[in-house]
């Protein structure tokens, strides 16, 4: 007779504990002093999502930004760089800081930029970062990246693991180059086992911040597609803050789905949320989509409809046991937070 | 006062007649067909879908999509065949395991009417009441309406992460290990289980799932399949294309109302390691088929009559 499974999942969890444990005991103590106080570089520091980083981070240890953006509100102990991660001029930063960490969220995601840019800067330069962190030994790398890469298809399982692979830029070729810079931090991971390097995988963020689902539940109507309400995941971008936090802890190493409160259909987030939502037949969306973005008259490419059509979900069990993440956002406030202000 | 026109007459007594007597009937013919539905689904229906949705909300949402308001319109129309028209007789559902559960059964009938059958079984004539869960092709799941009602009523995408994440969330799953092959059979093969797969067993091992056989009497006669036609099967890129000859003729389109028969068989635990040869496994596997084709013979043993 076997054990009845509850204690099976309990078992699980308890190794796991383990595990984690063992991986600190294998640091050397002066690592773990540098990766808990030394400062921190979070690129990309003047999006949203950078600056509530910060302003978590820069109470208790040194924050060092950089980002070709300026960042002129920003707290007095935060240092920042204005500058392109292309530019050798990033090197001399990691070459003069004992860098604890490299937070790296200066990827791009306007589709409306340029393939040539998108590639160069996203590729490119994660690149050059990749090679400053190896040749100063920064022991801890996080990469945010996204749930979105493993693709919305109509043969996903429901919940994704993090060995899914990234069937992302299938159907979305524009995806390509984000699909890139995860596997780049994957093959670094395997090569460079000095450097603790987390790639983190969150659902839709939804927020302040302005990217796909966050600008979509912000139209004022929302259209869908007709015959199709797929289970969708969101989680607030203050729990990927959250994620991003403990991610920097020594001994943290690996991929991790980030996932927010219990998923649910689009059509009652839409209703929670109070839109009007009309449905379109596909076909159509997809052409008059496709029209619009050809006039430059809309921010969605047409290969984004099949996240609403799709299901394209992530399992975030290894990061609650492992990570010990946990949403602390409910359902009700992370949709209503699309519509708070810039500090709200 | 008598009304100068007959026009108005007329409007007189449908005011004042016909209008009560329409009301009345309209009245009359709700309150029986709310009576008709009460017969089908049974007086507590309403609280065993509150009983379902309470479950759901504890979990924040069944992150499937299942939605018990939804499903309960799909059971009130499958209670119609499980009540009137298949007059299903179900033994053995008391020794129905609590927690996850997996449910094996033969295939059969042309239609998967089956599966709606032990569906409405367990929802009608259990309690407290479950949802039966079953995997349905990948490519249902790119149709527009098709996809979000299997969704909405339980059915997931088959894949095998699926089937173990509802297992793990101690929900009822249907298998059909005999799939095509057996749902398919012609008539001259009925009662005779094709070959088994061997997937459900190993996931009910790497799970720790009970395995409840179940014997369906009654779907292998509700379409008379005289072969299956194979070169129609390759032009129309089907997997089967079997003959009845039932379907060509209009309005002969719905199953021939034999008497269903479920007959559900004791929990059976198997352990082991779900990784082992095919071979270990098939061994395994035959017990269950085994029990599964006993539970058929003890049915058409039982049996007098194909449609009473």
């Amino acid at each position: 007779m076997q054990e009845p499974p509850d204690n099976d999942d309990e078992r699980r969890q308890r190794d796991r504990r383990q595990q984690a444990r063992r991986a600190i005991d294998h640091l050397p103590v002066d690592v773990i002093e540098r990766i808990e106080t030394g400062p921190v570089m979070i690129t990309g520091i003047v999006g949203r999502l950078g600056r509530r980083l910060a302003r978590q981070l820069h109470r208790s240890r040194a924050v060092i930004g950089l980002d070709r953006r300026p960042f002129p509100d920003r707290p007095k102990d935060i240092e920042h760089h204005e500058i392109d991660i292309r530019r050798n001029k990033a090197k001399d930063i990691f070459r003069s800081k004992r860098l604890a960490a490299l937070v790296h969220l200066g990827t791009m995601h306007d589709p409306t930029r340029t393939a040539e840019e998108q590639q160069t800067w996203n590729v490119l330069g994660f690149q050059k970062l990749l090679e400053y962190v190896r040749l100063y030994d920064v022991p801890k790398l996080v990469l945010l990246s996204s749930a979105s890469l493993y693709g919305a298809r109509p043969d996903n399982a429901q919940f994704l693991g993090e060995d899914a692979p990234l069937l992302g830029a299938g159907a979305f070729s524009e995806m390509r180059h984000l699909v890139e810079v995860d596997m780049l931090a994957q093959s670094f991971f395997w090569k460079h086992p000095k450097t603790e390097t987390v790639i983190l995988r969150p659902a839709h963020i939804l927020g302040t911040v302005h990217n796909a689902p966050s600008n979509y539940l912000r139209l004022r109507v929302v259209p869908t597609l007709l015959g199709y309400d797929p289970m969708v995941q969101v989680v607030h971008q203050d729990d990927v803050v959250r994620a991003i936090q403990l991610a920097l802890r020594p001994g943290v190493r690996g991929i991790f789905n980030i996932a927010g409160p219990p998923a649910l259909p689009l059509s009652r987030g839409l209703r929670m949320l109070g839109r009007k939502s009309v449905p379109l037949p596909y076909p159509l969306a997809k052409a008059g989509i496709d029209r619009l973005w050809r006039a430059k008259m809309t921010g969605f490419p047409a290969p984004e409809l099949d996240f609403i059509r799709y299901v394209c979900m992530a399992d975030d069990r290894r990061a609650r046991e492992q990570l010990g993440y946990q949403p602390q956002i409910d359902l009700e406030h992370t949709l209503a937070s699309v519509d708070e202000g810039e500090w709200g | 006062m008598r009304k100068r026109f007959a026009l108005s007459r007329l409007a007189d007594v449908a005011a004042n007649d016909m209008l009560p007597r329409a009301q009345r009937l309209l009245l009359g013919a709700r309150q029986s067909l709310a009576d008709y539905g009460r017969e089908l689904v049974g007086e507590d229906f309403e609280e065993r879908t509150r009983l379902l949705r309470q479950r759901y909300e504890r979990q924040g949402g069944d992150p499937f999509g299942l939605d018990p308001e939804t499903a309960k319109y799909l059971i009130i129309a499958c209670s119609f065949f499980h009540r009137k028209y298949f007059r299903t007789e179900v033994h053995g559902l008391e020794t129905l395991p609590e927690g996850r559960v997996l449910i094996v059964a033969n295939h059969s009938g042309q239609l998967p009417l089956d599966g709606a059958i032990i569906g409405s079984a367990l929802f009608l004539d259990l309690h407290p009441p479950r949802i039966i869960r079953a995997m349905v092709e990948k490519w249902a799941h790119s149709l527009p309406f098709v996809s979000t009602f299997f969704s909405r009523v339980g059915q997931v995408v088959g894949v095998p992460e699926n089937a173990r994440r509802l297992l793990e969330l101690e929900e009822t799953l249907l298998v059909f290990p005999e799939g095509t092959r057996g749902i398919s059979k012609p008539f001259n093969q009925r009662y005779q289980l094709s070959e088994f797969g061997l997937g459900f067993m190993r996931l009910a091992i790497e799970t720790n799932t009970p395995i409840v056989p179940v014997g369906v009497i009654g779907a292998e006669e509700q379409y008379i399949n005289l072969g299956n036609v194979q070169w129609m099967a390759r032009a129309l890129k089907m997997p089967v294309f079997p003959l009845v000859p039932q379907w060509f003729i209009p309005g002969a389109q719905l199953p021939l109302p034999t008497k269903y028969r479920l007959y559900f068989g004791e929990p059976m635990r198997f352990d082991g390691d779900a990784d082992d040869d095919d071979a270990v496994i098939e061994e395994k596997v035959w017990v269950v088929r085994q029990t599964i084709q006993s539970l058929l013979h003890r049915g058409l043993r039982e049996r007098k009559s194909i449609f009473f």
